[in-house]
């Protein structure tokens, strides 16, 4: 890692800048750094979670056939959209941590699994909510459904091998691979199940084909729902990792002093 | 290499190696499950490769703590780790010795227990295919898990966690690949999907299961 300080007015080259990211993975600069961010990230979270739940669920439309129940989506598709993307996120962070060792990466990775599988099961409950009215059923083994549950399946998973193993620093190492392990088979699990089952489920709700989204009404507050639902994902992540952060330095400590005593 | 893949196979099939336990459990699983669904022999066949598979897949979990669990704990683990051979063959040596003591015996047995779920004509063949190319990944992904939990107390629950997530892709191929033979249509694409995982996981599963036995070693 480079020791440079981080100069605000010199001009720096992009290799140089990417370095300087690196700096953050040093637990000082990381609880420096995101002490000052969290309070701003706080407050954006419920500028836009808020508005974004309340317009959704009070100022929109009740959709033709589908009645109040419609706006479940405002929490439906937010959460499902984080828990595939906090995956992803764990499965970067373990790769960092397994090239590079920056402790801070493992423990983001670590406090980020409570929070997808929390955002799994929100989506698989508010789905199964949503699917009794509509389909006249809480569960059918439809591709996505399937996929989220497989999804589910793995973070809890990652999380009883990390509660299982003492040291922290192997805990680390066999949950990163593990991730990296598993993200191939869940991409492949994915495949399998569509392959398996046509499903109930509808398409997308947001892509960049016009035919297929949902309409302008309803695609408004749902972005805003989502970006605060991300909001949401980064502030806990921010007070989760440093938790671990706190707790490493803890255990340092104590550790320290029973070496003392000795 | 071959040395051994010899000893691996002897530990398992002598006393208290468990060889033949994995068997018993498949044939347990296929007899209760009409217990449970009821003698319906149309019923039964319809269901026949998925209960045979999920039996086949359960049997073979059962078996895998034994891969490296004992080796760890007597220390001949560390020995292999410090001989000549790359850490990744032991792995890759290991999940073909449990392979032939647990995934090849469920194989041909198979296509017998098929007969108790009234298993028809071209199934029994098609059972034995899938079950024969699916079956090694089973052993190679089982090895991962096993060395993901090879250094923890009770790892045996855990690991059936991580591992059975980890089976399904060659769960859905395998079981899709072997109804769709039977009932006529084309099952190429399950049946080389399938391959294709266990092609995968041969080639990819050792460097991660060693790299995991490298840090549980440390």
């Amino acid at each position: 890692m480079s020791q440079m300080k981080t100069n605000g007015t010199q001009t720096r080259s992009f290799g140089q800048r990417m370095n300087a990211l690196w700096e953050y993975a040093n637990p000082v600069k990381f609880m420096a750094l995101s002490g000052k961010v969290l309070p701003w990230v706080i407050a954006l979270c419920a500028l836009t979670l808020i508005p974004g739940l309340i317009w959704g669920f009070f100022f929109t439309p009740e959709a033709a056939n589908f009645g109040n129940s419609v706006k479940i989506i405002y929490v439906h598709v937010p959460s499902a959209t984080m828990a595939i993307n906090i995956w992803v996120m764990m499965l970067i962070t373990s790769l960092i941590w397994l090239i590079r060792r920056h402790h801070v990466s493992a423990l983001a990775a670590k406090a980020a699994a409570l929070i997808g599988m929390t955002m799994t099961l929100i989506a698989l409950i508010t789905g199964a909510v949503w699917g009794q009215p509509m389909w006249g059923t809480y569960w059918a083994w439809d591709p996505r459904l399937t996929s989220f549950l497989i999804l589910f399946l793995f973070y809890l998973g990652y999380m009883a091998l990390w509660a299982a193993i003492e040291n922290p620093d192997t805990a680390a190492d066999l949950t990163s691979v593990l991730c990296v392990v598993g993200s191939v088979f869940a991409l492949l699990s994915r495949y399998a199940v569509n392959f398996w089952n046509q499903g109930l489920h509808q398409g997308a709700s947001l892509s960049m084909d016009k035919e297929e989204h949902v309409s302008n009404v309803y695609w408004q507050p749902l972005v805003l729902a989502i970006i605060g639902f991300g909001l949401l994902f980064v502030t806990l992540l921010l007070i989760r990792t440093r938790t671990e952060v706190r707790r490493r330095r803890l255990h340092a400590l104590m550790a320290r002093e029973r070496m003392m005593d000795a | 290499m071959i040395a051994l893949l010899i000893r691996d196979m002897r530990l398992a099939m002598r006393a208290g190696g468990g060889f033949g336990l994995g068997l018993a459990f498949f044939l347990i699983v296929v007899t209760l499950v009409p217990f449970g669904v009821g003698p319906d022999a149309e019923i039964l066949a319809r269901i026949a490769p998925g209960i045979l598979w999920v039996g086949a897949l359960l049997a073979c979990l059962l078996s895998l703590d034994r891969i490296f669990q004992l080796d760890f704990e007597d220390g001949s683990l560390d020995l292999l780790a410090t001989s000549p051979i790359p850490l990744e063959g032991i792995v890759a040596i290991k999940a073909l010795a449990h392979w032939l003591v647990t995934g090849l015996p469920l194989t041909l047995a198979a296509p017998f227990f098929g007969a108790l779920m009234h298993l028809e004509g071209s199934g029994f063949s098609w059972m034995f295919v899938t079950l024969l190319l699916g079956t090694p990944a089973l052993s190679m992904i089982g090895a991962f898990g096993a060395a993901l939990t090879v250094g923890l107390k009770r790892g045996g629950l855990l690991m059936s966690l991580l591992v059975l997530p980890l089976y399904i892709p060659s769960l859905i191929f395998g079981a899709e690949a072997a109804t769709r033979g039977m009932a006529g249509f084309n099952a190429n694409a399950p049946l080389l999907m399938m391959a294709g995982i266990t092609a995968g996981s041969i080639a990819l599963l050792p460097f991660a299961a060693a790299s995991a036995l490298r840090v549980n070693l440390r």
